[in-house]
């Protein structure tokens, strides 16, 4: 101890400071190192400043419909591309990426359709997380019936596939994004329980847990404060990966007519609506499927980055 | 030991299924509407729709109608579609080969590229051909597969149009190519109905196999040229999880001292990668493919719809949306047990590959 102490001194005499670096600062600059990750973490954050500054960006109002404009402001539904420096004419209104049928800017709908879909991924996954947590650390912690109970429900969630069990669920709840949203949320719950659980369960029977326990922790105490934090970096990863499954099954409800309803600018309807035009007007089908994938692929780079750089297996290579 | 273990997963197996009929049997409940007049129509009156419901058994407790429903189910009858009225067996028998065919067609071709892809990758570590692998399986796995799907048919049938590269946007064969079923040009009496003739029939629908045991190679070519790019559009997600997992295997076990000591004792390069490195990287191998079996049923809604299939998929949203409670009970438990049932052959084949999960 001393030794290390006169080692710190040493070091501060020598103008060096040995700063405590806290493991997210670690996990950090880890993930900086990745270029995949920087990839992905660029493509998020020009996604949140496009969100964010929808409105004053976006050129037009992305639910108004220009289908009774008088001409020379009147355009054809599912014009093409319209930009004024490659010779469109003057006297007519810009839209860059064109309309859609109802003439309505693509581009404009593009944009505020961001905000959709990242609300769609942080909402959904933050439902799950939290039920999932509660059940997962439930019937880890206390195990027995509980338990069995919660993990036999959770399997027979897991017997369906994903995206058919979300259609049955929007089913009954009626067609509409909130109830897809819950449809989602619903069905990715297993997968945060199983995660909470399985870090619940390494953790339960640990010295220090006993050592809470003697000195008069209540279970709450000793489930939040104690073992809960060690699920957490399993959990953002699962979470990150989620955000990007939970985005791609709402575009799939939406283009299914389950999702959301006109005339909401969300992308998966956006191409839905215009899926059978895709060999006149190929690119209102083209650009909405780039951008969701382009979003899913910026959570999935983020994901696998993060699994990475949280894994204490590869600590060396830091 | 085997054998132990065998039975005690199919055993683990049972309340899940107990579950998945439970969850079925609620969510046709729970879809919101009066069944009688979704049935019959609005205009029902009153009278009719108190009969309609004790004939069906809907006045009785809740409890004994899950009774019902699952004594009926364990006798093989799932009951009638309301809008085609026919047995819900006989839709099944007619529409399952659809999407076999295509789930199959779909796996087939992610692990024929996933698999080599990934052993590469993982061999070559850091190589250009590594890094261009795994852009590509992250672009994979983020494909909404709608969207590849259209893109697929407006390349390949439009763009590529009046070129030898062109294929269909849709449907499972063209019009005009005989599809005469394998019994009738064997010559076989089959009984009318009954379970030997269900089976002929799945199988007869099923066009590639039918076209090679008739020997019809005109269906044959046509069939596959329908069928690729579905299988493209479906499979590009298994494709790239299979290439990601495959290589992430691959590079566990090529870092082992046993691939060295192969390698020390004179091997070709060749031979310790296929000999001793890949075998004993199929362990994870296996759960991936497994699991993506599932997820192709659930991306076979979306692959049905676009490419014009009358499949499984298809036909429950179909159902869904048209409130058709006869088919949605019988086609989600029928991809449900299915489901459990590859879970079990994915944790079974994975004791047989891994003698030290048994003992666990």
């Amino acid at each position: 101890m001393t030794h290390a102490n006169t080692k710190v001194a040493a070091l501060d005499a020598e103008g060096l400071s040995l700063k405590s670096v806290s493991l997210w600062q670690i996990t950090w600059r880890r993930l900086f190192r990745r270029r995949s990750a920087v990839v992905g973490l660029f493509i998020l954050l020009l996604l949140v400043i496009i969100a964010i500054t929808a409105q004053w960006i976006a050129p037009y109002d992305p639910t108004l419909s220009m289908l009774d404009a008088v001409p020379p402001q009147h355009i054809k539904p599912r014009a093409m591309p319209c930009v004024h420096i490659f010779g469109c004419p003057e006297d007519q209104p810009q839209h860059i990426l064109g309309v859609d049928a109802n003439v309505r800017d693509e581009f404009s709908r593009l944009l505020y359709g961001s905000r959709i879909s990242l609300w769609i991924g942080f909402a959904t996954v933050t439902f799950a997380i939290v039920i999932g947590t509660v059940l997962g650390a439930v019937g880890g912690y206390f195990g027995g019936w509980l338990d069995n109970t919660i993990m036999r429900v959770m399997d027979v969630l897991l017997a369906f596939p994903s995206l058919l069990l979300a259609i049955a669920i929007v089913t009954v709840l009626g067609p509409g994004l909130t109830n897809a949203l819950l449809a989602i949320g619903i069905v990715s719950i297993p997968a945060y329980a199983r995660v909470v659980r399985a870090s619940v369960l390494s953790v339960r029977e640990m010295d220090y847990v006993s050592a809470t326990r003697a000195l008069g922790g209540s279970n709450l105490q000793i489930l939040f404060r104690r073992i809960l934090p060690n699920a957490l970096t399993p959990l953002i990863v699962q979470g990150t990966l989620g955000i990007a499954t939970a985005i791609l099954d709402a575009a799939a409800l939406s283009f299914l007519g389950l999702g959301a309803q006109p005339p909401m600018p969300e992308w998966g309807k956006m191409l839905a609506d215009e899926r059978n035009q895709v060999f006149t007007a190929p690119h209102l089908v083209f650009l909405p499927g780039l951008a969701i994938m382009l979003t899913v692929l910026a959570f999935n780079l983020i994901g696998d980055g993060l699994r990475d750089a949280l894994d204490p297996r590869l600590a060396h290579v830091s | 030991m085997m054998i132990q273990y065998i039975t005690r997963r199919v055993l683990a197996a049972i309340p899940v299924l107990f579950g998945i009929l439970f969850v079925t049997f609620a969510l046709a409940r729970l879809i919101p509407g009066d069944p009688c007049r979704a049935i019959l129509g609005e205009k029902a009156t009153e009278a009719i729709c108190d009969r309609f419901i004790r004939e069906k058994g809907l006045d009785k407790p809740i409890l004994t109608q899950f009774g019902i429903y699952v004594s009926d189910i364990a006798r093989g009858n799932f009951g009638d579609s309301i809008r085609y009225s026919l047995p819900v067996t006989r839709l099944l028998a007619e529409r399952l080969p659809t999407t076999v065919e295509l789930s199959f067609a779909a796996l087939f071709v992610s692990m024929l590229i996933g698999i080599p892809l990934g052993v590469v990758s993982a061999v070559r570590h850091n190589s250009w051909a590594d890094v261009v692998t795994m852009v590509w399986a992250n672009i994979g796995v983020s494909m909404p597969v709608f969207w590849l799907g259209l893109m697929l048919a407006y390349v390949f049938s439009l763009l590529l149009k009046d070129t030898p590269f062109w294929l269909p946007p849709s449907g499972r064969v063209s019009p005009g190519v005989p599809d005469d079923p394998f019994f009738e040009v064997w010559k076989l009496t089959l009984p009318e109905s009954g379970f030997i003739f269900s089976v002929c029939q799945f199988i007869s629908r099923l066009n590639i196999l039918n076209a090679l045991l008739t020997a019809n190679w005109e269906l044959l070519k046509d069939s596959i040229k329908h069928l690729i790019l579905p299988a493209i559009a479906l499979g590009t997600i298994p494709m790239a999880l299979i290439a990601r997992m495959a290589r992430s295997a691959m590079l566990e076990v090529l870092g082992q001292d046993y691939i060295r000591t192969a390698r020390a004792k004179g091997l070709t390069r060749y031979v310790v990668i296929t000999k001793h490195a890949f075998r004993n990287s199929l362990l994870p191998l296996v759960t991936v493919i497994g699991l993506s079996l599932g997820g192709l049923l659930g991306g076979a809604v979306l692959t049905e719809t676009i490419f014009g299939l009358s499949g499984v998929g298809r036909t429950l949203y179909d159902a869904i949306t048209a409130r058709d409670y006869g088919i949605v009970q019988a086609f989600t438990v029928v991809i449900a047990v299915f489901f459990v049932l590859l879970n079990l052959i994915v944790d079974i084949s994975y004791a047989y590959l891994d003698p030290r999960i048994r003992l666990t």
